[in-house]
């Protein structure tokens, strides 16, 4: 009996020892797998029909992912900017101020993404006229706006919760150590509002991110446009579903480590 | 901070060891329409330890915010250290004041994103303009005054109720006021912290450091008082020292609030409380 409990523990022990804590991870373990299996495909020249279809399509896959990367990074960076200042303002002490931040986040928030999608693609003009110059409008950075504007609505819901969540004493407190309203704003309220922010900011960051699969739909070639061209070209079943099983791998594989690290982010600040 | 550091600061101001440090005239304080403050007088004088006692929602609370700005009295008149409090308009005036003005709250309010030597120092550094190297020698000097250097690392959330409390004491002290106002600083604390935060209160008072103690704890303020005012329904019901007060109370409504929690007046000829005398509890620490 006593034997049968050291030797599990041994082997796990010995386990420990070689494989790193990487590879412990099982998404990361199957991915590994699957590239062991394309180089032995690759090395014998036995890979399926789709698979050699899928490795040609590749490139053009990947330079769809970085469209999507591009806008949902861009549309982030924009909803944030926007987001901190709406958030802002809706704490100010003018009524009308408060009144017009709380229709913007009210009516961003509550308009589905494929229309505003739709809307910033068609409401705006393809081109700038700015004095004699001619700037292209293109529709990429059409849908960076269209996702930029829930995502702005969602951070300043976000940012004011944050601020309305840090006791009232915390103001108290600062205020009898001499500090003056902005110093407590900057060196006692923000810092304990960005940590409280940033699991529910990741979180949009992975919704936006994902949402970026609707650029496709008004004609941005991106990872979804570039997988049903190739899929109409090749025009295989197997490809087809091969290829859609490749797009969630692609959208998991950037949004997955969003999520861990959020997760991380959250532990790494458990103590308040 | 040394008992001489104190000293020192008193003969710097050598009118002010006769006269009041803070006095409290008159003062009238309504939140919409309820009225905490109906007609507060306050005196306490350099070098005094006064206590606040009475029934919750009496207003004690109250008076203390007044006494640093962060309420504004309707009407009377506020002094302290010889500045009009409820005159004080702009921001710097009531920063002024604050640096000479310490404040303990019920709960703590350490500010959990600072480790425990950065809650004390956050303030000389910013607002007093003290070096880093010296605000985080004094903020180590005060930490062992409270006996909590072992914890200037720590993080607020990781420490005991009566540690935060004791921290809180130390980072009031920290921009060295000349008054501290304590409130209730014990009341949120588990009966076994109680004793290690009133040891370093009483420790202050004994270096001669001006206190106003907001306090259930009768016992602690019989012992450590100079001078004992009693509150009710947002009125100083009677004042004076502490073995007059509880031990020969003018008031009836004194000596009611003092029967209330029991045992704080001599009753000669009350059989003794059954419960006490075979539980031992202490029946100041249950009551109110």
């Amino acid at each position: 009996m006593a034997n049968d409990l050291v030797l599990p523990t041994r082997r796990s022990g010995a386990t420990r020892l070689w494989l790193p804590a990487v590879l412990r991870d099982p998404w990361l373990a199957l991915l590994l797998a699957l590239a062991a299996l394309n180089l032995a495909w690759a090395a014998t020249g036995t890979a399926p029909a789709a698979v050699q279809a899928l490795w040609h399509w590749w490139p053009a896959l990947l330079r769809g992912l970085a469209m999507n990367i591009q806008i949902s990074v861009l549309a982030m960076a924009l909803g944030t900017l926007a987001g901190l200042v709406v958030g802002a303002v809706s704490l100010s002490p003018s009524p009308l101020l408060r009144r017009l931040t709380r229709a913007y986040v009210l009516l961003f928030r509550n308009a589905p993404i494929l229309v505003l999608v739709y809307f910033t693609t068609y409401v705006f003009p393809f081109e700038l006229a700015l004095g004699g110059w001619r700037l292209p409008f293109p529709d990429w950075l059409k849908v960076v706006i269209g996702l930029g504007l829930p995502a702005s609505a969602n951070v300043a819901e976000i940012f004011r919760g944050a601020i309305q969540s840090i006791p009232s004493a915390q103001w108290e407190a600062a205020q009898s150590l001499a500090f003056r309203r902005a110093q407590i704003f900057r060196m006692i309220v923000l810092p304990q509002c960005l940590r409280r922010m940033l699991p529910s900011w990741m979180n949009l960051y992975a919704s936006i991110t994902m949402s970026t699969s609707l650029a496709s739909l008004v004609g941005v070639h991106d990872l979804v446009d570039a997988a049903t061209v190739a899929s109409n070209t090749v025009s295989r079943t197997d490809f087809t579903i091969l290829v859609y099983f490749t797009l969630l791998a692609l959208f998991f594989a950037y949004c997955y480590p969003i999520a861990r690290w959020t997760r991380y982010l959250e532990r790494r600040h458990e103590h308040y | 901070m040394s008992i001489i550091e104190f000293e020192a600061r008193a003969a710097a101001f050598p009118s002010a060891a006769e006269t009041s440090l803070v006095s409290l005239h008159d003062v009238h304080l309504a939140f919409g329409q309820t009225e905490v403050l109906k007609g507060i007088d306050v005196e306490v004088k350099q070098g005094q330890a006064v206590s606040i006692i009475g029934p919750s929602g009496s207003g004690k609370s109250t008076i203390l915010r007044c006494m640093t700005g962060l309420l504004r009295p309707q009407r009377g008149r506020i002094q302290v250290g010889g500045v009009r409090v409820d005159a004080l308009k702009t921001a710097s005036e009531l920063i002024a004041l604050r640096k000479r003005v310490g404040f303990v709250f019920q709960q703590y309010n350490l500010f959990p994103h600072l480790s425990v030597l950065e809650n004390l120092t956050i303030s000389p550094i910013k607002v007093g303009g003290l070096p880093r190297a010296e605000a985080e020698a004094r903020a180590r000097e005060l930490l062992a005054k409270v006996r909590m250097e072992h914890k200037q690392n720590a993080y607020p959330g990781e420490l005991s109720g009566g540690q935060q409390q004791r921290v809180a004491i130390a980072r009031a002290l920290a921009l060295r006021p000349e008054l501290i106002l304590f409130d209730e600083v014990t009341s949120a604390l588990d009966p076994e912290m109680v004793g290690e935060v009133l040891t370093v209160i009483r420790e202050l008072v004994q270096d001669g450091l001006t206190c106003v103690l907001v306090t259930h704890e009768m016992r602690f303020a019989e012992e450590i008082s100079d001078v004992v005012y009693f509150t009710e329904a947002g009125r100083i019901v009677e004042s004076g020292p502490p073995a007059r007060l509880f031990g020969a109370p003018a008031s009836e409504r004194t000596r009611a609030f003092l029967q209330r929690a029991v045992g704080a007046t001599p009753l000669r000829d009350a059989a003794p409380d059954p419960i006490q005398t075979y539980l031992h509890i202490d029946p100041l620490r249950l009551a109110v």
